[in-house]
């Protein structure tokens, strides 16, 4: 692989796909580099799927500004893309009257940058709107939406991919030669030249950074772990809950999070690691996760968990020093020709479309280009039907007959919908690319019936089992048939003799 | 969208239980029996078990999975038992309507009578709490076994399995002999939860150790399992200082527990018991729901599938007589688990009938009764040489046993 471009793009998580999107409304050749097998892989597939209204960041700072203009399109945003999206509105909750000037405070904070309809409820009216939340008051941010994360990351990315953009998955950036008008991106497959660079690489923006000789960064990595209730509990909660913000914390506190596709989620816990890539999860901070959330909701328990999940945060600010972290978004004098995007931790999904519109600007600065009739102002990734009327499944199966077979029943996930998947526009092949476009595999059984259906039709479409992998690189599913492991078996007995 | 189908019986569900109570709803006259099954064949998961040792109690030979559900699959399709594969009922009415998904698209079905037959699921990794990396590499046995022996697909080669429930061992007797090592296998419990009958064949028999009170604490391995971390639990489940040690291996295989796929009948707002986590039933197998029946691991997750046959099958003819004649034995006298035991079913029976009550002690026992009793007086006393919580225990009592009962109520329980 290698080739010669107008924008390379180092990353593909939301950040680095909002500006492939963007930048394929016009006539530029641009490259998507990611390092991952698929899109998503990193804290933007791995997050609360809040869509910030900005009353958690000072008005005057890059994250408000971003955060705000974002905010402001994000609904339209989703439609066009057919991304799930609900401005369910949050509560932020006192659980004792000690909090209660806290979220005047935080009020204040809000109308400042500008939110609209900031309330204090006492607590009869919190009892009104969340009957299972507990909590002496709270502030009432009905403007505060939820968006699925990574269907919105997906979806950029293919729709920008079927613009033109190409995407190189599995290809870490190692290093970067050149400057301005002739940069080198050395991959493992190859190198990738470019005019200009976009460096959305997250996590690891620091270390790209570094290749283009900018050395005044670093990440800190900053785990958060997060557990997923059954859907079963979804309606337990109608919008966010939020404990007040704990001082001087790296996040904004564990929160109780409907999601777009009906559970809820408890998280995250906030750990600083060496390791942007130590995605565990823990004991500890699961019955920690438990024991907060069950203090704002007490009919939840450890059996309606169906798996835990970890997230990092790509956080500038070291633990020692704690508190706010700004974004940063500006080419630096050391590295002309590279937008920078470090530190782009939450609100990185809300602010995703203004960060996008504004790099856009930046290269076309740079290199004026036509607008590119190629583009996709609309995309689906992939057609849903678990909330379809009666009526238009019926007109669907007539197109399709796939589209009547529940293959992952817990979360009502056709055979089309996985087959959809499978044949996806930026050609990722492993098994949590399927799940994250499709969702099956996500339910109560966590894949336990699916699973091995999906492998089937995996290998019918000409998957060999020893190439299939959950996650691509080494996670291989299969070390071949067991035909193979006898044999093998069978050489290694021979070899003791 | 056509008008409902209308039918006497629809058995949701075409596994073990799911073949027997149609085959029976049938065999009892009843006119228009539907079985539905979401997967694309009927039985289960017996077709990928295929080793032997079913049919013992109902055929008194040891069959192989395929074999013994070609039996029932046979015995369905003779007696005129529609079979509607690739089907998920995605919505069930108390009045018993079906609203039905399929390649035919969606479907309504009006039915006399109901029979919830869909099994129980495996507990997951994410369900019981295991910290670590999520790496490939980590599967539910049923799914190895789906992989192994449906499709031939090998995974992995050096295995530690968590959990001694009966398909662990079976896989693990399974891996050793399609050429992986099984390194160990872990049963946070002090006793295992498979069957005896099965450490010995499928453990012993292959020098596997079992270590008891112990579990997995972490996984590791950021693309692949590289190895797992063990540890030993106290008393109160809590990891035992000092006790951890890390086994390298490429695959966690879990065999943790089974838990009925009961959403369909707590959507239809169904009296449930917490031991069972199934409906609970009287000794037609009738649900709290009129005309809906129950059976099967959804209704208690059984060790042996004969006695899920035989209970599907007394379930089969109920629904058949309950479709027909609206009728059925009224059962006024409850029955309660007393000391020893974890639950007893069905819970209430009509007295008129001999019954098989299914039961399970909370610990193992030797040389012990199960007594059944009334206002003090025994009516019922059955010697147990042994009894463990791994084995269903099912006892019959005579009809002539329940004339004496007193204020309709019967309580069991374990005495020396």
């Amino acid at each position: 692989m290698s080739g010669k471009f107008d924008v390379a793009i180092v990353g593909g998580g939301v950040v680095g796909c909002a500006i492939a999107r963007e930048l394929s409304r016009y006539q530029l050749k641009v490259a998507v580099l990611e390092r991952a097998a698929d899109v998503a892989r990193g804290t933007s597939g791995k997050n609360s799927g809040v869509v910030h209204t900005g009353i958690n960041v000072p008005a005057d700072s890059v994250k408000g500004k971003y955060n705000v203009a974002g905010a402001q399109f994000f609904e339209q945003y989703c439609a066009d893309l057919d991304v799930p999206f609900d401005r369910c509105g949050k509560v932020i909750v006192a659980l004792g009257e000690s909090e209660l000037p806290d979220l005047e405070a935080l009020k204040a904070k809000g109308e400042a940058i500008g939110v609209q309809q900031l309330e204090i409820i006492d607590r009869d009216t919190l009892k009104k709107m969340e009957p299972n939340i507990e909590g002496a008051g709270a502030l009432n941010v009905p403007t505060a939406a939820i968006a699925c994360p990574y269907t919105l990351n997906i979806a950029l990315a293919e729709s920008a991919a079927a613009g033109g953009v190409e995407f190189m998955l599995n290809t870490q950036v190692l290093d970067i030669n050149g400057e301005q008008g002739s940069f080198d991106l050395e991959t493992p497959n190859g190198t990738v030249s470019a005019d200009l660079i976009v460096n959305s690489a997250g996590l690891f923006a620091d270390k790209v950074a570094r290749m283009v000789g900018v050395t005044r960064w670093r990440i800190w990595p900053c785990r958060g772990e997060y557990l997923i209730l059954d859907r079963s509990k979804g309606d337990m909660i109608n919008s966010m809950v939020y404990p007040v913000p704990p001082k001087g914390g790296a996040g904004l506190g564990i929160h109780i999070t409907p999601t777009t596709d009906g559970n809820i989620i408890l998280g995250p816990s906030a750990d600083y690691t060496n390791d942007g890539d130590d995605v565990r999860t823990t004991a500890k901070v699961r019955r920690q996760l438990l024991a907060e959330a069950t203090e704002f909701l007490p009919g939840i328990s450890p059996r309606d968990v169906i798996t835990a999940y970890s997230g990092m945060r790509p956080k500038l600010v070291p633990s020692s020093v704690g508190g706010f972290g700004d974004f940063v978004v500006e080419e630096v004098p050391e590295a002309p020709g590279v937008m920078q995007l470090v530190g782009i931790e939450s609100p990185g999904l809300t602010a995703a479309p203004a960060i996008a519109e504004e790099v856009s600007r930046w290269t076309r600065e740079r290199l004026p280009a036509k607008k590119n009739l190629n583009f996709k102002k609309t995309w689906s990734s992939v057609r849903r039907t678990r909330e379809e009327e009666l009526g238009v499944i019926d007109e669907l199966v007539a197109e399709d007959p796939g589209y009547g077979e529940i293959m992952c029943r817990c979360e009502m996930i056709t055979r089309r919908e996985i087959v959809d998947s499978i044949n996806n526009e930026l050609n990722a092949t492993s098994l949590n690319a399927i799940k994250y476009r499709s969702r099956a595999t996500m339910g109560r059984c966590q894949g336990g019936f699916c699973g091995p259906r999906i492998v089937d039709l995996l290998i019918k479409h000409g998957g060999a089992p020893e190439s299939l992998t959950l996650n691509g690189g080494g996670s291989w599913m299969f070390m071949g048939s067991t035909e193979d492991l006898r044999a093998e078996r069978k050489a290694q007995r021979a070899r003791a003799k | 969208m056509a008008g409902p189908e209308l039918v006497d019986v629809a058995v949701i569900g075409g596994g073990p239980a799911g073949l027997a109570a149609a085959a029976e709803a049938k065999g009892a006259g009843a006119g228009r029996v539907v079985m539905l099954e979401r997967d694309e064949r009927v039985g289960g998961i017996l077709p990928q078990q295929i080793h032997d040792g079913f049919g013992t109690k109902v055929f008194k030979e040891a069959l192989t999975g395929p074999e013994y559900s070609a039996i029932y699959e046979a015995r369905v399709n003779e007696r005129g038992v529609e079979t509607w594969l690739k089907t998920t009922v995605t919505e069930l009415s108390r009045d018993r309507v079906l609203t039905v998904r399929s390649d035919r698209g969606i479907q309504t079905i009006k039915a006399g009578a109901v029979v919830l037959a869909m099994g129980c699921r495996e507990r997951t990794r994410g369900a019981i709490g295991t910290a670590g990396t999520r790496p490939a590499g980590v599967y539910t046995a049923g799914a190895v076994q789906y992989y192994m022996n449906v499709s031939n697909l090998a995974v992995g080669r050096k295995v530690v399995i968590l959990g001694s429930g009966d398909i662990g061992l079976i896989m693990a007797r399974r891996m050793i002999l399609e050429g992986a090592e099984v390194v160990c296998v872990a049963e946070i419990l002090p006793q295992p939860s498979g069957i005896a009958g099965n450490i010995v064949r499928c453990l012993e028999d292959f020098d596997i150790p079992l270590y008891l009170n112990t579990t997995v604490v972490e996984i590791h391995g950021k693309e692949r399992v590289t190895g797992v971390t063990l540890a030993e639990v106290g008393p109160k489940m809590g990891e035992r200082k000092g006790t951890r040690r890390f086994i390298e291996c490429d695959t966690l295989l879990l065999s943790v527990g089974l838990i009925p796929e009961t959403e369909l009948a707590i959507d239809l707002g169904l009296s449930m018991s917490p031991a069972t986590n199934g409906a609970i039933v009287d000794e037609s197998f009738h649900t709290s729901a009129p005309g809906i029946f129950s059976c099967g691991n959804v209704l208690q997750v059984h060790d042996v599938v004969d006695y899920a046959t035989l209970e599907a099958e007394k379930t089969g003819i109920a629904a058949a007589k309950w479709a027909m004649t609206g009728k059925l034995p009224d059962s006024k006298i409850n029955i309660s688990a007393g000391a020893g035991l974890r639950y007893i079913l069905p819970a209430t029976i009509s007295g008129e009938d001999a019954i098989d009550f299914t039961t399970r002690p909370w610990k193992e026992e030797h040389d012990k009764s199960v007594v059944f009793k009334s206002g003090g007086e025994v009516l019922r006393r059955l010697k147990m040489p042994h009894m463990e919580p791994a084995g269903m225990i099912r006892v019959r009592v005579g009809k002539g046993r329940f004339r004496h009962v007193v204020n309709n109520e019967i309580t069991v329980e374990v005495e020396d």
